[in-house]
């Protein structure tokens, strides 16, 4: 019976101790010229090969800012990683948690999970944090005038998927080709793998071919029956749009079922390492899109080296560094800053809040000379946003695996806005009813 | 010493039967509930409300739901997030195409919904027991995943299969910050929770723990176990399906299917176990044991200050979680509710034990 009272104790002080601290922890402390950045990641479950070299990169930018430059423009930078583990609930936990810490609150989310976008979409409004979600999140979430603190920077799976299409079309000749073509999509089973169906179903009516939608559960490691239809079906093109192990799953089915990869094409978040190197000499063929950053090292990755690596403070391997992911988590990191940097334009050099910041980021202007400038030569397009469009333009080439490494093909693909825009639009416009929102007006607000 | 029922006589049936028969307890409920509706919503903090409170008391309430037909009336059942999710896109429906009902109205209506499922699935429990029945309504939480992901009309045609729904709004009282949200979920709590207690200790209670401890001899005795049976599975499912309406209402705000998975009805069942089967305490304790440890854990080593990895904190979180659920059980099999009643045992003889 005594252990049973010291195991009550000790839970305890556990709940007393949550309790304490959530209370104290309440109020902002003393203006200290930090900004804050809170990091979600997932370095735990199923999703962690994908995870961790976004996480370390997106963090190594942040240190290298501060070991660098001493900050941006003097005010240090202070972050804390939160686990989701790809989980929508910790995900909106790990906002809750980190939401309010700094002198001003968190300066932007990368929520890294379209799921998670979701959900905090609807906190965003009270809360008045962009969540930032460059490469994926909501394809509606593109229309600032309804989704006021959304970034879906540099492209959607409404343009990426819509940037396959003319890719193959290209391949066959012209997009009239496509007709009574098969195309099946692979996808994972949640919002993420959904979300490009509209706009190939789009495309399908436009074009003429069948679309085959072939749903994977979560994790995507039993993938066998999706294969074997694949087999039946004999689609002309596969489009794949995993996460996690379920990439290297489906090339590695592809192989056992003598699916051609050359044939098979992945959305940004199917292509990098941890996606292909399992499946072995298999993947050799596989293509994927390839949008802000490619494989690689440039400055920036020397400066990493430099400042951060050398010194003993780097989060993951040096080895890693210039992974696709990992350049991806640098990016994002790098737009997120910079938004920061621009904000301070306008309103002065100090530590900024969530609303501030999304000034800067609706103001984002990153043509080609800054991007020589910050060292991401060759590593993303230009970005340029407004009130009304929070992506900022799109483009992308295709990369594909041969074996070793990633090569990339020159050929950059723009999508076609004329088929997007009236879907945003629509799509947009339902959500504002749905959710009772007053949509904003950009004019007033320039003015 | 301060507790014990010396010197409180009984004079009348209605004294002898009220719930709560010593004075200690009668007024340790009134200071709780009124610290937890007038002081909570004035002490802690957002990150509290939301991320620990909320969730707390929404599962809180499915995990009476749950509590109602596994621990009362002995059916096992772990597809009980099915019916969660058949509450909130319910309620998500009706509120979507009648926008003028009362938020409550839609609540009621969604619970009655869920309780119509929650019937079509138990019918099963009249033909299988135990493990059989258990797999039988796994069938459910199948059907419902599938349901809510294919059929189109359910979500509005929402492409991505996730709905959003605005603020709940009752007689004017837009219910959006964090404090007025716990107030309205601490409300519905209170409200249920006296119905279930109520409905434990009446005919219709006794009926089902009658079929829990022996269905021939409920029978004999003249039980009706096909009435038995459903009305514990309807009651369950429109508590459940409630606590599900009010998860994407209140808590969610905007959701997808995989909100109600498979891993919410075995953590729902989890509750119960953890907590005490055929317990109403044991429902709360079990909804604090799920909620709040693997957030407290994950921060625990944070606060003092240990410098350890994100990955590290994760997996220590999950180590310490399993390795907990398994202590409580064998120390206790019977549940943090039997843990308490051990502990209020003590202090009635407390200071002097025999």
């Amino acid at each position: 019976m005594r252990r049973k009272t010291k195991l009550a104790l000790f839970s305890g002080v556990l709940l007393a101790s949550a309790i304490g601290s959530a209370v104290t922890s309440a109020p902002a402390q003393a203006q200290a010229k930090e900004q804050f950045f809170p990091v979600l990641v997932y370095r735990s479950g199923a999703y962690a090969p994908n995870g961790i070299p976004f996480a370390n990169g997106y963090v190594d930018y942040l240190k290298l800012v501060n070991a660098r430059d001493g900050g941006i423009n003097g005010i240090k930078i202070t972050f804390e990683e939160c686990e989701t583990g790809y989980a929508t609930d910790r995900g909106v936990e790990c906002y809750e948690r980190l939401k309010g810490k700094g002198p001003t609150g968190a300066t932007a989310f990368h929520t890294l999970s379209t799921g998670i976008t979701f959900a905090v979409t609807d906190k965003t409004f009270a809360d008045k944090i962009p969540v930032i979600t460059a490469g994926y999140g909501r394809a509606d979430s593109a229309d600032g005038t309804v989704f006021a603190w959304n970034f879906p920077l540099g492209g959607t799976y409404w343009t990426s998927s819509d940037m396959l299409i003319q890719h193959i079309g290209k391949k066959e000749g012209g997009l009239d080709k496509l007709k009574g073509k098969k195309i099946a999509l692979v996808y994972h089973d949640s919002p993420y793998g959904k979300e490009p169906i509209p706009l190939l179903q789009e495309r399908a009516k436009m074009h003429g071919y069948e679309l085959l939608l072939l749903p994977v559960t979560h994790p995507g490691v039993e993938q066998k029956a999706t294969w074997l239809q694949i087999r039946q079906q004999r689609p002309d093109y596969v489009f794949l749009w995993g996460w996690g192990v379920m990439n290297s799953t489906s090339i590695k089915e592809a192989v056992a079922t003598g699916y051609p990869r050359e044939k098979m094409y992945g959305v940004w978040w199917s292509g990098a390492e941890p996606d292909v190197t399992p499946a072995g000499d298999g993947a050799k063929g596989y293509s994927a899109l390839v949008f802000l950053a490619p494989a690689g090292q440039g400055a920036v990755h020397k400066d990493i080296v430099k400042h951060v690596y050398d010194k003993n403070q780097g989060t993951g391997k040096k080895e890693e560094i210039g992974e696709v992911l990992y350049n991806r988590g640098l990016t994002a990191a790098m737009m997120t800053v910079e938004a920061v940097r621009r904000a301070h334009i306008k309103y002065g050099k100090k530590p900024l809040t969530g609303e501030q910041v999304r000034w800067g980021l609706e103001n984002l202007a990153i043509d080609d000379s800054a991007i020589k400038k910050l060292g991401f030569d060759g590593f993303m397009t230009p970005v340029s946003t407004s009130c009304a469009d929070h992506e900022g333009g799109s483009m992308a080439r295709i990369h594909t695996w041969d074996g070793k490494k990633w090569a990339v093909q020159k050929e950059v693909f723009r999508p076609d806005m004329s088929i997007i825009k009236p879907m945003i639009r629509a799509s947009a416009e339902k959500y504002a009813s749905e959710k009772k929102i007053a949509k904003r007006d950009c004019a007033k607000e320039a003015g | 010493m301060f507790y014990r029922e010396n010197g409180q006589f009984k004079s009348t049936y209605a004294s002898d039967q009220q719930m709560l028969p010593i004075l200690q307890d009668r007024v340790f409920i009134a200071a709780l509930l009124v610290f937890a509706f007038v002081v909570a919503p004035f002490l802690f903090s957002d990150y509290l409300f939301l991320s620990l409170l909320i969730p707390f008391l929404i599962l809180a309430l499915a995990a009476i739901g749950l509590n109602l037909v596994v621990g009362y009336c002995g059916q096992i059942s772990i597809g009980h997030a099915a019916f969660m999710a058949v509450g909130a896109y319910a309620a998500y429906n009706i509120a979507l195409r009648i926008p003028q009902l009362n938020f409550l109205v839609v609540l009621v209506l969604a619970g009655l919904i869920a309780a119509a499922v929650g019937i079509l699935f138990g019918v099963p429990s009249l033909r299988i027991k135990g493990l059989y029945l258990a797999v039988a309504t796994l069938a459910a939480q199948f059907f419902m995943d599938w349901l809510f992901a294919r059929v189109k009309w359910l979500t509005n045609y929402s492409h991505s299969g996730s709905v959003s729904t605005a603020a709940v709004e009752l007689f004017g009282w837009i219910v959006d910050t964090p404090p007025e949200k716990y107030v309205f979920l601490l409300g519905v709590l209170a409200v249920f929770t006296l119905v279930a207690k109520n409905l434990v200790r009446c005919h219709i209670g006794r009926e089902w723990m009658a079929m829990r401890d022996m269905d021939i001899a409920a029978e004999v005795i003249g039980i009706r176990p096909v009435y038995a049976k459903l009305t514990a599975f309807a009651v369950s499912s429109f508590y459940v399906g409630v606590a599900g309406a009010l998860w994407g209402f209140v808590h969610l705000g905007s959701w997808e299917p995989l909100a109600f998975n498979l891993t919410l009805s075995l953590n729902l069942l989890f509750m119960i176990i953890i907590g005490g089967m055929g317990s109403l305490l044991g429902s709360y304790f079990g909804a604090a044991f799920i909620v709040v440890l693997p957030i407290v854990l994950n921060q625990f080593p944070q606060w003092l200050g240990i410098p350890i990895s994100t990955a590290m904190a994760s997996h220590l979180e999950f180590m310490i979680f399993g390795a907990l659920i398994v202590i409580f059980l064998i120390l206790e099999p019977h549940g943090l509710a039997r843990l308490w009643a051990i502990g209020k045992e003590k202090l009635r003889l407390w200071p002097f034990p025999h």
